[in-house]
């Protein structure tokens, strides 16, 4: 089971209709890649984010599958396209079946 | 955030001209500024005990563009990871009395002037110490724990990484007279004795040969001021005297253990070489 898993995002609060925003993201995850072993030479189990996926209003902006090669905390910087006022969603999936989310409005004025 | 953003464009012109200017080995720039509100002393006059040096110089100025960006935003900045951590652990009971660091000490904001100042010498138990010795003895002798956060333990260096982070930006201003000095001079002593099979010093590296290439790292002056540090090699932050035993294994010889005598006299000493930079852990290294 992972442990201390933290989700961030950075997101604007504000933008100009069709302003191309950057929105960063990490999650704190240890990444246990299923190829280490422990002090007694048995095979730490893999347990990675196999997937990530960030919506706007509904609609996937980007969607992600991980593999174990990459580092833990795994960090998303990325460019969306904001056309009116709405909800970003984003949705980290965990090898053990848990998913994490987070949400951010962003308002059009 | 468009504050930010726009910082960060301007940061990465400024380094690129500098890098056109003076070649791709010197990448000095003095620009470091936190969040956008934070701003970094990197480069300022040696003190007198160090003036071989001429001008001390933060770690960061000899870190490639990409590390030095990681540490301008704590969003990108991996350190902060323990940071958090370190925030929830200080206000969570812990110790036979039910208390928290908080109970005592408020919130870490309280406790800024405590990273830039250590080493300190401490009456009462007649020593120079450490952050990580302050904390074990709030631990012992304050909270009844009978086992204190381990001196190299993942625990204590996010909570010295807390610490550091709330005094980023203060002046590195650790006292070697009066009580302290013994151990000051012993921890001179050891900055210039020849370490290993390869008889290398401190001195021979980070004061004979900081700003040239050792394979494909560029030599610092070795300070402190930016510890704890995130290293990207570990995927990990890393203690001060963590840092001084990979530098003597590399020498191949027999290192000191991390919160031994002889490494806080060494951490003394190597602390007051930066005198006058700034507190700047955690920070991002490779
Ligand atoms: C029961 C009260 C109490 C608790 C709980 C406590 N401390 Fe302290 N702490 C003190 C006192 C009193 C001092 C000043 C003692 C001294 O100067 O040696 C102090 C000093 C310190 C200092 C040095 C301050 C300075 O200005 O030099 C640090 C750092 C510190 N504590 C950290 C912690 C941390 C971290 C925790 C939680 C793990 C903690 N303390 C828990 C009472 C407490
Ligand atoms: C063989 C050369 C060598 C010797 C000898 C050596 N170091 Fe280092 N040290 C390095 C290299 C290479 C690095 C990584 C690049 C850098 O920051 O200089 C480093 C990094 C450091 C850093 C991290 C600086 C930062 O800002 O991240 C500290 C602190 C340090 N050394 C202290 C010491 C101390 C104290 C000694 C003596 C016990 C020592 N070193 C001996 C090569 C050396």
């Amino acid at each position: 089971m992972a442990e201390n898993v933290t989700p961030r995002v950075r997101v604007p609060s504000e933008a100009t209709a069709g302003e191309v925003v950057t929105i960063k993201t990490l999650i704190s995850h240890t990444m246990e890649s299923g190829q280490r072993k422990d002090d007694q030479g048995n095979v730490i189990p893999r347990s990675i984010i196999n997937r990530f996926v960030a919506a706007f209003n509904g609609e996937t902006i980007i969607d992600v599958t991980l593999e174990p090669a990459i580092s833990t905390n795994p960090y998303f910087e990325f460019d969306a396209k904001i056309p009116e006022s709405g909800t970003m969603t984003f949705t980290w999936y965990d090898d053990d079946g848990s998913t994490y989310e987070d949400a951010h409005d962003i308002t059009v004025g | 955030m468009t504050k930010t953003l726009r910082y960060a464009g301007l940061a990465v012109s400024v380094l690129a001209l500098t890098a056109m200017a003076a070649g791709a080995q010197e990448v000095v720039d003095d620009q470091l500024v936190v969040n956008g509100e934070i701003p970094i002393v990197t480069e300022a006059p040696a003190p007198d005990y160090a003036s071989a040096l001429g001008t001390i110089r933060s770690g960061w100025t000899f870190r490639s563009e990409d590390t030095q960006m990681m540490q301008a935003d704590d969003f990108d900045n991996p350190g902060m990871l323990g940071v958090e951590a370190a925030r929830a652990a200080f206000n969570s009971e812990m110790g036979t009395g039910g208390e928290s660091c908080a109970s005592c000490h408020d919130d870490p904001e309280s406790l800024s002037t405590v990273r830039g100042t250590y080493p300190k010498w401490d009456e009462e138990h007649g020593t120079v110490q450490t952050v990580e010795m302050q904390v074990q003895e709030c631990q012992t002798e304050r909270m009844g724990m009978e086992e204190p956060y381990g001196y190299n333990s993942t625990d204590m260096i996010n909570m010295v990484a807390l610490l550091s982070s709330v005094a980023r930006g203060t002046p590195v201003n650790v006292a070697i007279d009066g009580p302290a000095e013994a151990t000051w001079k012993q921890g001179e002593e050891m900055y210039y004795t020849r370490y290993g099979q390869l008889e290398l010093s401190c001195a021979n590296c980070h004061e004979d040969n900081y700003d040239n290439m050792i394979r494909a790292d560029h030599l610092s002056q070795g300070q402190i001021n930016a510890f704890p540090a995130y290293r990207l090699k570990d995927a990990a932050l890393v203690s001060v005297q963590n840092r001084f035993r990979g530098c003597i294994r590399d020498t191949m010889g027999e290192t000191f253990a991390v919160g031994s005598p002889e490494f806080v006299a060494l951490e003394l000493y190597v602390a007051s070489r930066g005198n006058g930079l700034s507190v700047e852990g955690p920070s991002v290294r490779n």
